[in-house]
């Protein structure tokens, strides 16, 4: 395999049937990943190839999968765990936020903590409450923890490679809407730094900066203002943590005006530091506010009202034109 | 799954009605596995047995007495301001040496903050133990060079790493078994009741230690369970077992039937060491506000170092010259800790950004260049002062 059209379900399978192939250390464990391959199949079929002691079926625990997860790579394990979905994971956060995250650090750089939290977040698939939220920033905002999350399934792909490679846990969110947008991989390609940056679309007018599920969004929001003459860029963060700053700086730069989208609400969520950043790095460049769309601070809608709810390409196209404006 | 229990254990006595609301849930208290008495009595187990020598013996008295003064000197250096807190495990060291000295090398031990007797037979240094309650480090042992962890703060997190470590053990196909250390207040926590869940469907070789001393700070063990706590392991499906936590045999015997259990792979087992915490629950902590002298008085007629000296004299195992020499030995380590605790330098600023990741962030590497060029701000300023 080469170059292969695929969705981004697919690509992340694939990646972590490499991962398991090339390192007897890999191990999956979560909740419903064996027989079933995950609610999402996400590791469909690892199971059936890998075995039962490295496709691992937990109790249905949370805190425990995480826990023991951390026990398995004291033990030299690299153990890549699966949350079911986003609004599951808190019984899992103070195992995440107290002991992951701070354990290299407690014993001063001694051990290593080579863990993968898999998250499917973000909503958009007309689900029931806590199968849509976008709790990224929770984890940003704690030192310790890396947290990326591809757009596309080449991304997919290589940035799971590279997580699991990591020595440091990374909290993994895959945007679950998207995983059956198909994409081109390239098994053999040498992939550029997890925690860069990429633009997505070159424009000189202004920039987007998104990641996730709402790089796509961006990009159609992008394709229709080139309709107006309005040339857009957008930014694909791929982390949140760290946050690329010097590639927001650039392109920030470059344009004077930046609107950041992501679905988690707008209040303390990473469109405020990046809006920060920004204003610290380069102000004299910058032609307007920074601006943000995102989420409500409110708790996630019902389905019928998650259209509301989510930023959509007209309140994208709304912001780029305030932007504009000024 | 059946309990193990003794007919032939002494039932504990408790000195005095605790003031808390709950009633006493149990009608009789559950028997201990004991095999050496309050007043120096060997007595003899039908389950646990041990055969030590006098040379063994007198390892295990020397163990709890140079571990009491090492944590006697730590109380004082916090009351004299070198340390900010401490955790002292007064009255708790049969518990610990019993356990630890069960213990093979390439067994793994998971600790709460309080195990200086356990990290004591690992052959941790005890001044290591000293950075994080001065406030140098956070634990900053290595801890592969003993197969001790680090001291796990928060309550019962480290039960589930103990779990997943001995699933890799599993993993792996060795015969070493772990050693989850917690306390009765721990028992309470969601993350133990998830570590006996994961062990004992994975059948990972690892022993609960729970060195029930009574007391969760002001909380009495009644305010965390209805139920004797070596009981739950039953509805776990591995067994229990209660032993006489201030009687060091017992505490060997029963640890090192549990760890071998283990190694054959039979799983999980819980030990409940029954004993009392003899001091606050740290040095922040004033027990005069929820408990009565006279309990503490009754245990201390059980304690732990006094029963193995009585037996050790009436046997003839050791003589005077074996105890005064233990008490320059314990004089010895006291000195050496107060002076390495004073001789503790602070971290350099530059620390700070240290080690938070194993692989680096940017994030972090910006933020030391900024302060690195505030301190060195200060320079500039104190040259041209001059």
């Amino acid at each position: 395999m080469a170059v292969e059209k695929m969705s981004i379900a697919k690509a992340l399978n694939e990646s972590l049937r490499h991962a398991l192939d090339t390192d007897p250390k890999v191990l999956i464990m979560g909740e419903d990943v064996g027989k079933l391959g995950g609610v999402f199949r996400i590791t469909d079929g690892l199971q059936k190839d890998f075995g039962e002691d490295r496709v691992i079926d937990t109790p249905l625990a949370e805190s425990g999968i995480v826990g023991t997860a951390i026990g398995l790579a004291l033990r030299g394990y690299r153990p890549i765990v699966e949350i079911q979905f986003d609004g599951f994971v808190f019984p899992a956060y103070d195992q995440i936020v107290t002991q992951l995250a701070k354990m290299h650090a407690r014993a001063l750089g001694k051990i290593k903590l080579p863990v993968v939290v898999r998250i499917p977040y973000g909503g958009g698939i007309g689900a029931v409450e806590h199968h849509s939220e976008s709790p990224e920033a929770l984890f940003a905002h704690v030192a310790g923890l890396k947290v990326v999350s591809p757009s596309n399934a080449s991304d997919a792909y290589w940035m799971m490679q590279q997580a699991v490679q990591s020595d440091d846990p990374i909290i993994f969110f895959e945007p679950k809407r998207r995983y059956w947008d198909k994409g081109e991989v390239d098994t053999e390609s040498i992939p550029g730094p997890l925690h860069r940056a990429v633009t997505a679309r070159e424009g000189s007018d202004l920039t987007l900066v998104a990641y996730g599920p709402m790089v796509k969004v961006c990009l159609e929001a992008a394709a229709a203002a080139q309709e107006e003459g309005k040339s857009i860029e957008v930014l694909d963060l791929r982390s949140m943590a760290p946050i690329d700053f010097d590639a927001v700086q650039t392109s920030a730069e470059k344009t004077g005006r930046v609107v950041v989208v992501h679905e988690a609400p707008v209040f303390y969520g990473s469109g405020a530091e990046i809006a920060a950043r920004i204003t610290e790095r380069c102000f004299y460049h910058l032609e307007a506010p920074v601006l943000r769309v995102g989420g409500y601070h409110v708790p996630y809608p019902p389905a019928r009202l998650e259209d509301e709810y989510l930023p959509g390409l007209d309140r994208v196209l709304d912001a780029v034109d305030r932007s504009l404006a000024f | 799954m059946t309990v193990e229990s003794t007919a032939a254990a002494r039932k504990p006595r408790r000195a005095s009605k605790r003031t808390s609301a709950a009633k006493k849930p149990q009608s009789a208290e559950p028997q201990l596995v004991q095999l050496l008495t309050p007043e120096g009595e060997r007595v003899e187990h039908p389950d646990y047995s041990i055969d030590l020598s006098a040379d063994e013996l007198r390892g295990l008295y020397r163990d709890m007495v140079l571990t009491r003064r090492f944590d006697a000197e730590a109380t004082a250096l916090q009351r004299q301001g070198e340390l900010g807190l401490w955790a002292s495990l007064l009255g708790q060291e049969a518990a610990q040496i019993g356990s630890g000295r069960a213990l093979r090398d390439d067994d793994y031990v998971f600790p709460t903050y309080r195990e200086h007797g356990v990290a004591w037979c690992r052959g941790v240094d005890p001044t290591n133990l000293l950075g994080m309650f001065r406030g140098v480090n956070h634990g900053g042992w290595d801890p592969n060079s003993n197969n001790f962890h680090l001291y796990t703060i928060v309550i019962g997190s480290q039960t589930l790493h103990a779990t997943g470590y001995a699933m890799g053990v599993a993993k792996d196909g060795a015969d070493s078994a772990v050693i989850a250390y917690f306390g009765d207040g721990a028992s309470s926590q969601g993350d133990v009741a998830e570590s006996f869940t994961f062990s004992a469907v994975y059948n990972a070789p690892v022993v609960f230690f729970c060195q029930n001393n009574q007391w969760a700070i002001s909380e009495p063990t009644e305010r965390q369970t209805r139920v004797p706590l070596y009981q739950r392991a039953q509805g776990y499906g591995f067994p229990g077992v209660r032993v006489d936590g201030n009687d060091v045999l017992a505490c060997l015997a029963v640890t090192r039937s549990a760890l071998e259990r283990a190694r054959r792979g039979e799983g999980p087992t819980l030990v409940e060491a029954f004993t009392y915490r003899m001091g606050a629950h740290t040095t922040s902590d004033d027990p005069t506000k929820y408990r009565a002298d006279e309990e503490r008085a009754a245990w201390e007629a059980k304690d732990p170092i006094l029963r193995l000296r009585t037996y050790l004299e009436k046997a003839g195992h050791a003589d005077e010259a074996f105890f005064t020499a233990l008490d320059e030995e314990s004089e010895t380590l006291g000195k050496r800790v107060r002076e390495a605790v004073r001789a503790m330098p602070d971290p350099d600023p530059m620390a700070l950004f240290e080690h938070g990741y194993a692989d680096g962030s940017s994030l972090v590497d910006e933020e030391r260049a900024q302060f690195a060029a505030y301190q060195a701000s200060f320079a500039d300023s104190a040259k041209e002062g001059k």
